[in-house]
């Protein structure tokens, strides 16, 4: 249960921004909170496995690039059609200015 | 508790609206009447997804059967309105049932524009439905001659398709080059080279003198005095809107059922929404359109929802488009024919957007093309500079370096 993995550094996402981390055959959406926080998701829609890092964060919202399903990214909540699936959220803590997510 | 709502159409748009009633706290009763038996589906996906599928594609639906279920939709699919009463306030369905409305919504869609010289033709086809869909695609075989007549989207999405398949195929467009309708030159050439590339065959200024059936396949005799034989020809030449009942029902039509900037027709208790409508498009000064766009239609579905429910809100929204060919994804938000010069802006990876400005410096389109959704962040950030009226400075639009996020903070 503690699998931490970095994803990336803490200056390479902006800030109210996302970017894709891909691991173990997996891919997951990493974000950057207009407060300065970091989240992480699955990186996937949960409409049409599209990236959600190709996506656009507004506030603590990021919505898909193709059909504009809309998620939380901090509590991975579904904010309505077309999506109404939640998205899986992974743990982050931030060390040293590395982004680290717990996989497990 | 009123006599209820009614909705005519049980695709995109009339799906929408009737969970929208009830998002909106509607508890009356909703009746979705569909002419298709399937649960409403996805029709995106048809040209594209369930065209090259490893599985036998099954129809995506819109919503699980159990959420019509939860919410007290009453869906009546493989139906048809035949009439409706507007004095008495109610629909008539081809098996005789009756049906009262306090609201009406039409969301009837378009069909595809059928083109005469075809008629007699069965080795002639257009996509709509499911069924349409499962019919095409197999007949796209290693080999197989398939000729696409009109370089619109569902016509050059299906090309992509067939070729992905090892079909041999041709696009006949009779203007001069494809997409002339809503989709910028410069796009267009990107998606035309990406086409030849992979072997497709694209004749542009080309028109169609006759069909010629034989047993398994047809020959198509061309303006130019060539002759193609096809063991399939497509029609993808557009659509036109479903409106006749409307029409017969005494409601003001033209290209499509009239609506105000509510959505409301001629009858203030009958609105009309998505594909099928022409309406004012208020981020150009209420320009009157008639839009065939799959984002379009939910919005519209849900306006027109809290709409019936007395919500008097105008419509407002930019149009936005996606085609999908190959790896490239295309996104459009707003029209582009607005625009009278275009600002050019590359991301990288062969992906960029052109800005599309009106004489006064105003932003009204923004067209976009590269690798998967590589263009799909800053067309939207743009949609929303467009939305506001914004003029941004051409400089910072041409330098992907300036992030259009903070011109939306300015």
């Amino acid at each position: 249960m503690s699998n931490w993995v970095e994803a990336c550094t803490s200056d390479d996402i902006d800030e109210e921004d996302v970017m894709r981390f891909d691991h173990a055959g997996k891919t997951f959406a990493v974000y950057r909170s207009p407060d300065d926080k970091f989240f992480a998701t699955d990186g996937l829609c949960t409409h049409e496995h599209i990236h959600l890092a190709d996506g656009l964060v507004m506030d603590e919202i990021i919505e898909c690039p193709k059909h504009n399903g809309r998620f939380n990214y901090k509590t991975g909540e579904a904010k309505g059609a077309p999506v109404c699936i939640n998205l899986k959220t992974y743990p982050v803590k931030v060390e040293a200015g590395k982004v680290l997510i717990q996989l497990g | 508790m009123d006599s209820g709502m009614v909705i005519i159409g049980a695709g995109e748009c009339g799906v929408r609206a009737a969970f929208a009633l009830r998002e909106n706290g509607y508890d009356g009763p909703v009746t979705l009447i569909g002419t298709e038996k399937h649960l409403p589906y996805e029709r995106p996906p048809l040209s594209k997804e369930a065209m090259v599928s490893e599985d036998h594609p099954a129809p995506r639906t819109i919503a699980a059967e159990s959420l019509f279920t939860e919410k007290n939709i009453d869906f009546v699919g493989n139906s048809t309105a035949t009439s409706i009463d507007r004095e008495e306030k109610r629909v008539t369905l081809e098996d005789g049932r009756k049906i009262p409305y306090a609201r009406l919504l039409f969301a009837t869609g378009a069909i595809p524009r059928p083109l005469p010289l075809a008629a007699g033709s069965k080795h002639c086809t257009t996509l709509r439905s499911f069924e349409d869909a499962v019919a095409i695609r197999a007949r796209f075989q290693p080999g197989a001659r398939i000729v696409i007549v009109g370089g619109g989207f569902i016509g050059l999405e299906l090309a992509a398709s067939a070729r992905k398949r090892g079909a041999t195929v041709t696009v006949i467009e009779a203007q001069s080059r494809i997409m002339m309708r809503g989709v910028p030159e410069e796009i267009a050439r990107v998606i035309d080279t990406r086409h030849r590339d992979e072997g497709v065959t694209i004749l542009c200024d080309t028109g169609i003198v006759s069909f010629a059936d034989a047993a398994d396949n047809v020959a198509i005799t061309l303006s130019t005095g060539n002759v193609i034989v096809a063991d399939l020809a497509i029609i993808g030449i557009g659509a036109t809107p479903v409106a006749a009942l409307a029409e017969a029902s005494g409601l003001e039509t033209g290209n499509g059922v009239v609506v105000n900037d509510w959505l409301q027709t001629s009858d203030p208790d009958i609105y009309a929404a998505g594909d099928c409508c022409i309406f004012p498009l208020a981020v150009y000064g209420g320009r009157r359109v008639r839009l065939e766009a799959w984002r379009n239609a939910q919005e519209q579905g849900e306006l027109a929802a809290r709409n019936m429910l007395g919500a008097q809100e105008p419509h407002q929204a930019v149009p936005w488009f996606w085609s999908d060919q190959y790896e490239l994804g295309l996104q459009v938000a707003g029209l582009a024919d607005e625009g009278v010069r275009t600002i050019r802006r590359d991301l990288g990876d062969g992906a960029f957007i052109l800005f599309h400005l009106a004489a006064d410096g105003r932003l009204v389109a923004a067209s976009g093309i590269g690798p998967g959704n590589s263009v799909a962040k800053d067309i939207r950030l743009a949609e929303m500079l467009i939305a506001r009226g914004a003029r941004p400075d051409s400089g910072q639009l041409a330098t992907a370096d300036v992030k259009l996020k903070s011109l939306l903070a300015a």
